[in-house]
């Protein structure tokens, strides 16, 4: 499976706001790439610096093996992307959007086309209508065909469900499943809904003040049987080098405060019994093992999670 | 290129903002056929002074097509800039406060590109404008009031041009005007690259313009001698030099003369070195522009 993107150590600074920090990531080609965060987390940033709206301070971006920032056009040819709220010309009918990108895209699009891509996200009745006159759901999915309408491989979507009803939400999923099972596109999308991305991604990225908290696999993440076990004791950095020394070396995690350990669940008396023996003061042992659990936990401190899956 | 070019005229095209300009140019020059029509010789006897009580002037015959085309020009070439600066200093800005410039900047086209579209595609509407004024101002004007001489006031006596030798000179003003426009729109367009919101830019290019033509209006010699030469005002007005023909030591005019054609030229020059440096600085800026709207 190829690599479609690869962004290494981005740093993005707005004068004296860190908005992404020695951010690395990877989506291979063919996953539904989920990439949450808490609002401002620096999840709209990093996708600009992917879109190349925004230069980063530091770091590079490959995408599909080729540098973004000397390869630009002939990558953006093959990226389709809807940034944050799909915002097009009011003034203009849907057609006329759709066109004009198209031909921006490199296109040269034949009506046919263009009305056949306003049926595939169900605005034909509408098309020759002013975007102005349409609601926030037509015009999210009138945005979905302008990021589609060139067949990219590679498609970026910005918080794609903000501002739709729930059947909008519903409607805009199963187009996201829809575009990686049966057309095989690349897709990364951001939200800080995490029911959202459970449902739809196969891996995932949790960033938090600019920071990568953990990328890995969606299925593993949200295994039954591998919890992440969340220790507090009396002392934690005395507990953490006991249990670097002992046998639950491999579970633990790397952090730079408190104790996490991927585990069993059934382990965990075995666990609390080695730290008894260990002469650890043990003041509360937790589990967590839903998405929406492990990304509070990990958001709500200050803690910093390398790698879950690895 | 030409099909962003394309792209941008579509939607310059298609904004009723932009149409504006055109019923306002419209309205404007009608009212003064009207007037002109009514009173014009009433208006012409005011205009010739003293001179009305030394010679016998044909009244009928000075005010004929040609005159009430320059004296649009006169009035009206001052204002155009306003009515460039709202398409012009929109046409970055507007798309980054719609949210459209976004999506514009993530499509497989350089910015350097975008922004050269963007300011060809004034350029297309700017020459519209100036053909659209010179057919109200010319066309209807030779059409209502008829053919004859030419007499244009410089400072402390007239000339008389012909009206064979009038024509050509009209079509030069126009194309003079053409680039005194598009210094405007580069400025606008600079601003524009700058703002996240329409107004802005508007107001400042007038704002510019006005201060600028007082600078260059003010007989003060500090000014006079180290700021005006640097101001792009002081060479707007060059098309009338077109007006402005020549003569030979018997005081009699050279038909298709012009008195100081370097002078225009020079101009020419002062305002495309202008379009240059500011159009650069629009690319510089707006390739360096991280896009958060």
């Amino acid at each position: 499976m190829s690599t479609i993107i690869s962004a290494s150590n981005l740093s993005k600074q707005f004068k004296e706001v860190t908005a992404v920090n020695d951010l690395s990531f990877t989506v291979n080609e063919g996953d539904v790439y989920g990439f949450l965060g808490q609002n401002g987390a620096g999840k709209s940033t990093t996708i600009r610096m992917l879109l190349t709206l925004v230069k980063p301070t530091t770091g590079a971006i490959h995408i599909f093996k080729k540098n973004l920032y000397t390869h630009r056009s002939e990558i953006l040819k093959q990226v389709g992307a809807v940034i944050e709220k799909p915002d097009l010309y009011k003034y203009l009918s849907a057609f006329d959007n759709l066109a004009i990108f198209a031909k921006m895209s490199g296109m040269k699009p034949g009506k046919r086309l263009l009305l056949d891509q306003l049926q595939m996200v169900g605005l034909e009745e509408r098309a020759f209508s002013k975007v102005k006159t349409f609601s926030q759901g037509m015009k999210q999915r009138l945005g979905i065909a302008v990021a589609l309408i060139h067949n990219p491989s590679l498609i970026v979507l910005d918080e794609p469900t903000n501002g739709l009803d729930p059947q909008g939400i519903a409607d805009m999923r199963n187009l996201i499943l829809k575009l990686s099972r049966e057309m095989g596109k690349t897709i990364l999308v951001s939200s800080h809904l995490l029911s959202e991305i459970e449902l739809i991604a196969n891996r995932m990225l949790i960033i938090h003040k600019g920071k990568k908290m953990v990328e890995g696999n969606v299925a593993e993440l949200l295994d039954p049987s591998k919890s992440l076990i969340q220790i507090d004791t009396l002392n934690n950095d005395e507990a953490r080098e006991k249990l670097k020394h002992s046998k639950w070396n491999s579970f633990l995690q790397i952090e730079t405060k408190g104790i996490h350990l991927k585990m069993n669940k059934d382990e965990v008396p075995q666990l609390i019994s080695d730290l008894v023996t260990m002469q650890v003061q043990v003041l509360s042992v937790n589990s967590t093992h839903s998405l929406e659990d492990y990304f509070l936990s990990l958001t709500t401190q200050p803690g910093h999670v390398e790698s879950f899956t690895n | 290129m030409w099909n962003l070019l394309q792209i941008e005229l579509f939607k310059i095209f298609r904004k009723p903002r932009t149409y504006l300009a055109f019923a306002i140019i419209a309205a404007f020059i009608f009212l003064i056929q009207l007037g002109l029509l009514v009173n014009g010789k009433d208006w012409m006897k005011f205009m010739m002074g003293s001179l009305d009580e030394m010679m016998d002037i044909e009244y009928s015959k000075l005010v004929n097509g040609y005159a009430v085309c320059f004296f649009v020009l006169n009035l009206l070439l001052v204002h155009v800039p306003i009515l460039v600066a709202l398409v012009a200093g929109d046409i970055v800005s507007g798309e980054a406060s719609m949210g459209t410039l976004r999506l514009l900047a993530t499509k497989p086209v350089s910015r350097t590109q975008i922004i050269m579209a963007k300011y060809f595609a004034i350029a297309a509407y700017v020459f519209a404008l100036l053909v659209w004024i010179a057919v109200i101002s010319l066309v209807v004007s030779l059409a209502v009031f008829g053919v004859n001489d030419l007499v244009v006031a410089k400072e402390k006596y007239y000339l008389q041009i012909e009206s064979a030798d009038i024509l050509w000179r009209y079509f030069s003003a126009f194309g003079f005007a053409f680039i005194a426009m598009m210094v405007v729109a580069a400025i606008s367009l600079l601003l524009s690259t700058l703002s996240e919101n329409s107004i802005g830019p508007i107001v400042a290019t007038v704002g510019i313009i006005i201060l600028c033509t007082l600078i260059s209006e003010m007989e003060i010699p500090i000014y006079q001698k180290y700021i005006k030469p640097w101001l792009f005002t002081t060479y707007m007005l060059g098309w009338k030099g077109f007006f402005y023909i020549g003569a030979d030591a018997d005081n009699q005019t050279i038909k298709g003369s012009v008195e100081n054609f370097p002078a225009i030229l020079r101009s020419i020059a002062a305002l495309l070195a202008y379009i240059v440096v500011l159009v650069s600085a629009s690319i510089y800026f707006f390739r360096k522009k991280d896009i958060l709207s």
